[in-house]
């Protein structure tokens, strides 16, 4: 069972090519890592996923709808697929407990009992239940990332996309924030994870995507042969340098 | 002065509540204006976007008084009679409007993205979006320049003195030209404008004060 379908997809942002000829079907319970040098187009793609970056020509599916056609609702696709930003992009006026309820509140019309509930469950997920009535400046980069995280998971989405997640946290905050993605990928949500983390790539991800100039230039779910054996000469020269770095 | 304040305080205290009515007239249809022209600023829509745009950048750039005229003198010839009051305050509201919209438009903008794009991406709608997240932080940024153009606005509806809209300008010059004393009337005109203007003012320092505590 496919999620997203990438068929022939392009990109432009102006004049620049940003996505080139993508081709990719990512099955429901996948956990795809994104990987590539910066400027590549990992995060363009993510984020045409859901609708955050329109697509230039081609056909993307997610979940059977197709994003191209002006007659989808794009917030019903946004319902369905989360997403992890990597400044977090939590609601600055709101409380932590707010962030989480807010959007099963307004967009899936839960009530405030049943979404509290549940939202204080994924904060206990992700160990910061203590910080319900915080708000977000008061907390550090790590936490923010756990409570993003509770915030999409609230949405009961069916994947959840993520930016960098950890590219913008301290060293020893990052490990928290992995653990909370393992947990994730292990209860069988679709995932597909833009990231320089490539511990997290071996470990938790079953299939790999190296991508360079807009281009997917490798796509492998042997993902230990993908770092051992890399085939396309940039691929190559990627890993030899953050292997040696 | 105090002769002045005395013999005229009838008419010069009519004045005063001339000028508060259009100054209360004008603010709330300028910030409902200003606030919706702002609105299609930043309209992902391009014709939409279009329309804000023009509408600020041509009002903004014309006097207030020739609007104003406009409204006293090209309106009551070819479409309906309306006073100098009227005139007055419409013109007062239009040309705020147009500094309201930049300054709402600005905030808004400073509002990071991120914030917009959070909001969006668990499936709100712009609108859910723009009321629950994104406005309610820009308030904050709004509402200091916001305060210096409700000030500018008081002052600016001295305006209203030369379409006869009997104002505390318009009473001061009249009573300027009956006593013979200019000094003395303008003074007195001058410090009924503080009145307004000063608590208005210290008003504003307060709340951004408070805000920044915060």
């Amino acid at each position: 069972m496919s999620m997203i379908e990438f068929h022939d997809v392009e990109k432009y942002y102006g004049k620049f090519h940003a996505l080139k000829d993508i081709n990719l079907t990512i099955d429901r319970g996948e956990v795809v890592t994104i990987i590539g040098p910066s400027g590549s187009g990992k995060s363009s793609l993510l984020r045409t996923i859901n609708g955050l970056e329109p697509i230039t020509s081609g056909k993307l599916l997610v979940n059977d709808m197709d994003l191209a056609d002006s007659k989808t609702d794009m917030n019903r696709i946004r319902k369905d697929v989360g997403m992890v930003f990597q400044h977090f992009n939590l609601y600055a006026n709101k409380t932590v407990l707010d962030n989480v309820t807010l959007g099963p509140r307004l967009v899936l019309k839960k009530d405030k009992k049943e979404a509290e509930e549940r939202a204080m469950d994924l904060l206990k997920m992700v160990g910061l239940d203590d910080k319900a009535a915080s708000f977000p400046s008061m907390l550090s980069g790590g936490q923010k990332q756990r409570v993003a995280i509770a915030r999409s998971l609230a949405m009961d989405p069916k994947a959840i996309l993520f930016d960098e997640p950890t590219s913008a946290l301290d060293p020893e905050m990052i490990g928290d924030v992995l653990d909370v993605m393992r947990k994730i990928a292990k209860q069988g949500m679709t995932m597909v994870v833009v990231t320089h983390e490539m511990g997290f790539a071996k470990q938790v991800g079953n299939r790999i995507v190296f991508m360079a100039d807009g281009k997917i230039l490798e796509d492998s779910t042997d993902v230990a042969d993908f770092f051992a054996n890399p085939k396309e000469p940039r691929a190559k020269e990627f890993i030899s340098k953050i292997i040696n770095h | 002065m105090f002769d002045i304040l005395n013999s005229n305080w009838g008419v010069l205290g009519t004045g005063f509540l001339t000028t508060i009515e259009c100054s209360v007239i004008a603010l709330i249809f300028s910030t409902i204006l200003g606030t919706a022209f702002a609105l299609m600023e930043i309209s992902p829509i391009k014709w939409v976007h279009a329309v804000g745009r023009v509408y600020v950048e041509v009002v903004r750039n014309i006097p207030l008084l020739v609007i104003t005229m406009f409204f006293y003198v090209v309106i009551p010839k070819y479409v309906l009679p309306i006073t100098g009051f009227a005139a007055g305050t419409i013109g007062l509201t239009i040309y705020t409007s147009a500094f309201i919209a930049e300054t709402v438009r600005a905030g808004i903008e400073a509002i990071a993205k991120g914030q917009m794009e959070g909001a969006r991406s668990v499936g709100m709608t712009y609108g859910q979006a723009m009321t629950q997240i994104v406005f309610p932080q820009a308030v904050k940024v709004i509402v200091p320049p916001m305060g210096n153009q409700f000030i500018n606005l008081v002052k600016n509806s001295s305006v209203l003195a030369f379409v006869s809209g009997f104002d505390l300008m318009y009473q001061g010059k009249l009573i300027a030209a009956a006593t013979l004393n200019t000094f003395d009337s303008y003074i007195v005109v001058g410090i009924f404008y503080l009145i307004l203007t000063l608590p208005l003012s210290y008003f504003m320092r307060y709340l951004e004060k408070r805000w920044d505590a915060a």
